[in-house]
C-alpha cells in the first residue's frame, strides 16, 4: 500500500485525524501528509469529509428506502439521463446502476414512511423510462460505509495480561 | 493432610497478575496493560473453523498436528527466513507458543541444567524452566544497548551446566529485535560452548522498519535451535491456543512424546482457522501489522513529547518508557498512573529486576484510545514531575 493509500485509509477510519497526526503515523513530514491530502481533495479523490451517524439514537429518526428501478435506456447514453433525472430529487439520498434483475437502486430518504411511499408512487414510478419499482424498507443498519453501527464490538480481553 | 507441593506453592505469582486484580476492580480505565491483539480473528478464518465444523471435523488429529498445517508451515518459513523443516518429523502443532516451551523444556532439561534468560523478559520462561527442573540464569539487558544482549556478560554466565539460551525477539516487553551481527555472534557462542538455542519468535511478523531476522539464518543453526512460532499474535487468534515448534526430528520426537500423554493434540478447528490464515489470510495480517506500525509512531512521539522518554521499538507491539525521572518505583508509578489517571499499565519490574524504573506499555488498541491515554498519561507526570 502507497503512502497515498494509507493516507485514504487513516481518513476513511476518522476524517479529523489531522496532517501532523498521519505525518507521525506514516514516519512523514507534516508538510508531505499535507501535501498529499491537498492532491486528494483537488482531484476529488476525497469528494468531502463525512460523519457515520446512528440515525436509531437520533430523536427523530429518518425513514430509508431502498427502491430497485426497471429502467429503458436512453439510446446513446444509456442509463446516464435517467439517473440525471432521478438524483436531483432532494429525497433520493443515493444512486447506484447495478446488475442483476433491476438497473438502478435507489435509496430514499423521508422523515415517514408515508413520506417515502408519496414520493415514490407521486414522483419517481411517474418518470419517464421508469418501467417498474420494488421497495424494501431499511429497517437496521448493522455495517454502513465499512463502520459497524447497529452494536459497537466490546472489547472483552484481559485488562491486563502477558 | 499431606501437603501439596511446596515448589509451585512457594513459586512467586506473576507481577501481571498482581495488576489485573487492580484493574479488574475499576471502571473506565484505558488499558495500555494488554498483552494481546485487539483485532478479532479475520473472519476468512473464522468462516474456514466454522466450515470444518459442520462437516464434521471435530476429532483429535495426529499428535504432530494436521499434516496440511504442518506442510503450510513448512512452505511458509522456506518463503519467510528461507530455513527448510520436515513437516513429517519436524514441526509439531501444540496449545500455543506456551505449551511449545513447557514441552522443549521438559524435553530438554536434566535436573539442575541451566538455562540463560534474557531480561526483560516474558513472564512465563523463569518457572516454565523451573517446573521442568532447571535453573534460571538471568542475563540483564540494559536500555544503553537497545536492551539487546551485551555477549561478554553472557559468556561469563555459561557453566558446564548451561544447556541453552533463550531468546525472545522481537521481545515482549521491550519490542527490541535482533540483527544479524548479533545473530551470528550469539551462534557462534552456543556453537563454541555447545549450547541450544531456544528462539520463541512469537512476534516475527510485527517487525516495522525492517523484515524480521530469525537467528536460524545464521549457516548451522538449524541442528542446535528449536524454533517456536504460532498463530496469536500476527493472526489475532489468542484464544483458539495454536502454536508449533519446529527442530531436529530427535527433539521433536521428544517433545511429541510429552504431548501425546498431557495435551494429545491441540484443538482441531483452531488447527483449520491457522490453515486457512496461511493459505489465505497473509494480507489480512499485513493490514494489522500497518495498523500496530502507525500506532507504534503514535505513542513513541506522544509518549517523547509528554516526557516519558521511550525509544522506538522495531517490533512486538509494546512500547518501555523509562519512568526513572519521577522517583517512583515502576509499581509505584504504574499504581499512581491507574488510580489518578485511570490508566493501565505494566510495571517493568515484571519482567525482572532489570525492568524496574520502566512501564510496558501494550499499543495493541486503537489509536483513539491511545491519543487519550497519552492525553491522561501527560497531565499525570506534567503533576508527578
Amino acid at each position: 500500500m502507497d503512502i497515498r493509500d494509507k493516507i485514504i485509509k487513516i481518513l476513511h477510519e476518522d476524517a479529523r485525524t489531522t496532517d501532523a497526526q498521519i505525518a507521525i503515523m506514516l514516519d512523514i513530514e507534516e508538510d508531505e501528509a499535507r501535501k498529499i491530502r491537498k492532491e486528494l481533495e483537488n482531484s476529488d479523490i476525497i469528494k468531502k469529509y463525512s460523519v457515520v451517524i446512528d440515525s436509531e439514537k437520533l430523536d427523530e429518526q429518518p425513514v430509508f428506502a431502498f427502491i430497485d428501478c426497471k429502467v429503458t435506456p436512453t439510446k446513446g447514453v444509456g442509463y446516464d439521463d435517467i439517473a440525471k433525472k432521478i438524483y436531483k430529487f432532494p429525497e433520493v439520498h443515493s444512486l447506484f446502476l447495478v446488475s442483476g434483475v433491476c438497473d438502478l437502486r435507489v435509496v430514499v430518504k423521508g422523515k415517514t414512511m408515508q413520506d417515502v411511499a408519496f414520493f415514490v408512487a407521486e414522483k419517481l414510478a411517474r418518470e419517464e423510462g421508469i418501467l417498474s419499482v420494488q421497495s424494501s424498507f431499511l429497517l437496521r443498519t448493522y455495517k454502513s460505509d465499512g463502520n459497524l453501527i447497529f452494536e459497537e464490538p466490546k472489547d472483552e480481553r484481559l485488562q491486563v495480561s502477558p | 493432610m499431606k501437603p501439596i507441593n511446596p515448589f509451585i506453592q512457594n513459586m512467586p505469582q506473576s507481577g501481571i497478575r498482581k495488576f489485573f486484580d487492580i484493574v479488574s476492580t475499576m471502571e473506565g480505565v484505558i488499558s495500555l496493560g494488554v498483552g494481546e491483539p485487539d483485532f478479532v480473528t479475520p473472519w476468512p478464518m473464522i468462516s474456514s473453523a466454522i466450515d470444518s465444523m459442520e462437516m464434521g471435523k471435530t476429532s483429535y488429529t495426529s499428535n504432530l498436528g494436521l499434516l496440511s498445517l504442518r506442510q503450510e508451515i513448512s512452505k511458509y518459513l522456506v518463503k519467510h527466513i528461507g530455513v527448510e523443516y520436515n513437516p513429517d518429523n519436524e514441526i509439531l502443532i501444540t496449545v500455543g507458543v506456551s505449551e511449545a516451551m513447557d514441552l522443549l523444556m521438559r524435553a530438554l532439561i536434566c535436573p539442575g541444567d541451566e538455562i540463560i534468560v534474557l531480561e526483560p523478559s516474558y513472564v512465563s520462561y523463569k518457572p516454565t524452566i523451573e517446573m521442568a527442573g532447571g535453573v534460571s540464569v538471568v542475563l540483564p539487558c540494559y536500555e544503553k544497548d537497545g536492551f539487546l544482549p551485551d555477549l561478554e556478560e553472557m559468556r561469563k554466565l555459561i557453566t558446564s551446566k548451561t544447556k541453552a539460551i533463550l531468546l525472545n525477539f522481537p521481545s515482549n516487553p521491550t519490542g527490541c529485535v535482533l540483527n544479524k551481527e548479533i545473530n551470528q555472534k550469539i551462534y557462534d557462542l552456543c556453537e563454541e560452548k555447545d549450547l541450544y538455542i531456544i528462539s520463541d519468535e512469537i512476534y516475527d511478523r510485527l517487525t516495522y522498519d525492517k523484515e524480521h531476522e530469525s537467528i536460524l539464518q545464521i549457516k548451522g543453526a538449524f541442528d542446535r535451535t528449536i524454533l517456536l512460532n504460532g498463530f496469536s499474535k500476527a493472526f489475532a487468534m489468542t484464544g483458539w491456543r495454536v502454536g508449533y515448534a519446529c527442530g531436529r526430528g530427535d527433539i521433536i520426537k521428544s517433545m511429541m512424546k510429552i504431548h501425546q500423554y498431557t495435551m494429545l493434540c491441540a484443538p482441531i478447528s483452531g488447527q483449520y482457522c491457522a490453515l486457512e490464515a496461511l493459505r489465505n489470510c497473509i494480507s489480512l495480517s499485513d493490514e494489522m501489522v500497518e495498523e500496530y506500525r502507525q500506532r507504534r509512531n503514535l505513542i513513541v512521539k506522544g509518549f517523547n513529547d509528554i516526557g516519558l522518554k521511550c525509544h522506538k521499538p522495531q517490533g512486538a507491539f509494546y512500547v518501555f518508557p523509562s519512568v526513572k525521572d519521577f522517583g517512583l518505583t515502576s509499581e509505584e508509578f504504574c499504581k499512581q498512573l491507574l488510580y489518578e489517571a485511570k490508566v493501565a499499565t505494566v510495571p517493568g519490574n515484571a519482567f525482572g529486576e532489570c525492568g524496574e524504573g520502566y512501564i510496558r506499555c501494550s499499543y495493541a488498541t486503537s489509536k483513539k484510545k491511545i491519543i487519550k491515554a497519552i492525553d491522561k498519561i501527560g497531565e499525570f507526570v506534567s503533576k508527578a514531575k
